[in-house]
């Protein structure tokens, strides 16, 4: 009887998580113009940065190219500045009083923030299927091994999933779009740097590897890079890549539910 | 008459203000309630409360035998809410709004559309469905929002001012549709208000809010009878029961969020 209840709550959280997931891609189906805007930015990073950098040889990759090394890089690097800023539409939606009803539904807290957290992930991947292309055009080596794929796809959801949900926190502390835009222009940068989108961690001193070692862009990177390149292997293994994701990205999702209802107080 | 919401001295403080304070009243099964007050007097905080969005400091309230506190899960099974702002989302057509709540409440697959059918037919929407929210008029974004809300058949219905930024004609078909809602499904409505006419017209009590405190509840004509003047309106018993005009006590927030509101509805 414990069993079937429990079964039963799992089922209708996934199920209400899909509600929250088909609602956000109806709403890019209505309105994609935001995917095409946001392939600006990492197109001029590895275009203009990326080939730049390439010849200029000054970023030890070993035997890998460096416009190889930075396209997952780039990939990683444009989830997060998409992910960030997620928690605008929250507090917009509030203004409105769209989450007012959904607060006032049966449905967990959870569920609505993880539902999300996963269509973030969907807008991720339209930044995956640029970053992909472009490596086609660059004649960055990709490993098209469909394992390999389905993985980058994974690490591309969990990563946009968890800065998204981060997001979502800052929004229901914060409560206003100004200080939501100032401190994601302030964390962005930092982990950014702190990590190993465009360059190795090897080339860190001692200060900065310890913070790159806390940052969860540091795993998304070294996954997605792994999986993404034929002759790259990862630094931490996939298993801790995944798993410091999957772990922090439950803890946000713990906390999202838990402070979700306040962003309306 | 069976009462299916109880408040026993229900308060709520925003910092040293008193939003709502010791509010003990009750809603029998099937009536339209009216909270009137002016802007500020608590009636939002209050139907926050029973509608599980805030907590209370003190007291405590059940809807249909359920606390708001101790059991918000079987109370936000049983309730239907329609916030002071806009709830629909503009980004998407009428009736993808209400299909993403019929899921949300677990409309069975089988009689969903069947159900969402209804509830467009019911609130006048039956030929806008499949327009984009934002490309509907005031009175229709209001109308599907309470659609929206009807899905699962609540047995409560809370409208915090359904008419607030609507034009007379629009404010006219949806008290129209309040009233067949109670008649048709049964609904027992609880709605804020600050106009008159609206309260008079539409409930079939009315408790008089002020400052967070209810100074009267009663049916319009005994309101009107108890202050012991002849052709007495409902503006003459506001201010017997409050000391003050419902225009004197607003705020600049009020006004602002009044109008914000106004300038969405078009």
């Amino acid at each position: 009887m414990i069993m079937k209840n429990a079964f039963k709550q799992v089922a209708n959280f996934i199920a209400k998580t899909f509600v929250i997931v088909e609602l956000e891609l109806r709403k890019l189906l209505h309105d994609p113009s935001e995917l095409i805007t946001r392939a600006i930015q990492p197109t001029l990073w590895l275009l203009v940065f990326g080939q730049v950098f390439t010849k200029t040889r000054a970023i030890p990759t070993g035997n890998i190219r460096y416009l190889d090394f930075m396209a997952p890089g780039i990939l990683c690097q444009s989830v997060l500045f998409i992910s960030i800023f997620y928690g605008i539409t929250i507090i917009w939606e509030r203004d409105l009083g769209i989450i007012h009803k959904f607060l006032v539904s049966p449905a967990p807290r959870e569920a609505l923030v993880l539902g999300k957290a996963l269509a973030a992930g969907a807008r991720g991947l339209s930044q995956a299927v640029i970053i992909f292309l472009l490596s086609l055009i660059l004649d960055v080596k990709i490993n098209w091994n469909l394992l390999n794929l389905l993985g980058v796809l994974f690490a591309i959801i969990l990563g946009s999933a968890l800065f998204s949900t981060l997001s979502l926190i800052i929004a229901c502390l914060v409560k206003t779009r100004e200080r939501l835009m100032g401190i994601g222009q302030l964390i962005t940068m930092p982990l950014f740097f702190a990590s190993n989108a465009i360059y190795p961690i090897s080339m860190m001193p001692g200060w900065l590897r310890v913070i790159a070692s806390i940052n969860p862009l540091t795993y998304l990177t070294d996954a997605t890079r792994s999986l993404m390149l034929l002759e790259a292997t990862s630094a931490n293994g996939l298993l801790l890549d995944f798993g410091v994701l999957s772990v922090t990205l439950v803890v946000f999702i713990w906390i999202g539910g838990k402070l979700y209802p306040r962003v309306i107080g | 008459m069976q009462k299916i919401i109880e408040t026993f001295s229900l308060t709520r403080r925003f910092g040293s203000l008193m939003a709502v304070d010791e509010l003990s009243t009750c809603v029998y099964e099937n009536e339209i309630f009216g909270l009137l007050g002016p802007n500020g007097a608590g009636k939002t905080t209050t139907i926050k409360m029973l509608a599980t969005l805030l907590l209370p400091h003190a007291g405590r309230a059940a809807i249909g035998g359920y606390d708001i506190v101790k059991n918000s899960y079987q109370v936000r099974k049983v309730i239907g809410y329609v916030p002071q702002m806009i709830s629909s989302d503009p980004n998407l057509t009428g009736f993808e709004n209400l299909l993403i709540f019929a899921k949300l409440y677990d409309v069975p697959p089988r009689t969903r559309l069947k159900q969402i059918e209804e509830a467009f037919e019911f609130m006048g929407l039956k030929d806008s469905k499949h327009k984009m929210v934002k490309n509907y008029s005031g009175g229709m974004i209001r109308r599907l929002e309470i659609a929206q809300s009807l899905l699962h058949r609540p047995k409560v219905l809370f409208l915090d001012e359904p008419t607030m930024g609507l034009d007379p004609t629009a404010r006219k078909i949806m008290w129209e549709h309040i009233d067949k809602l109670r008649k048709d499904y049964g609904t027992t409505i609880l709605l804020t208000t600050h106009h008159m006419e609206e309260a008079d017209k539409l409930c079939d009590r009315i408790a008089i809010m002020s400052f967070g405190k209810v100074s009267a509840t009663d049916t319009p004509i005994n309101l009107k009878q108890s202050i012991g003047k002849i052709d007495a309106t409902l503006d003459d018993v506001f201010t017997h029961y409050t000391g003050s005009d419902i225009d004197n006590a607003t705020n600049f927030r009020d006004v602002r969020r009044t109008r914000r509101v106004a300038k969405r509805l078009g």
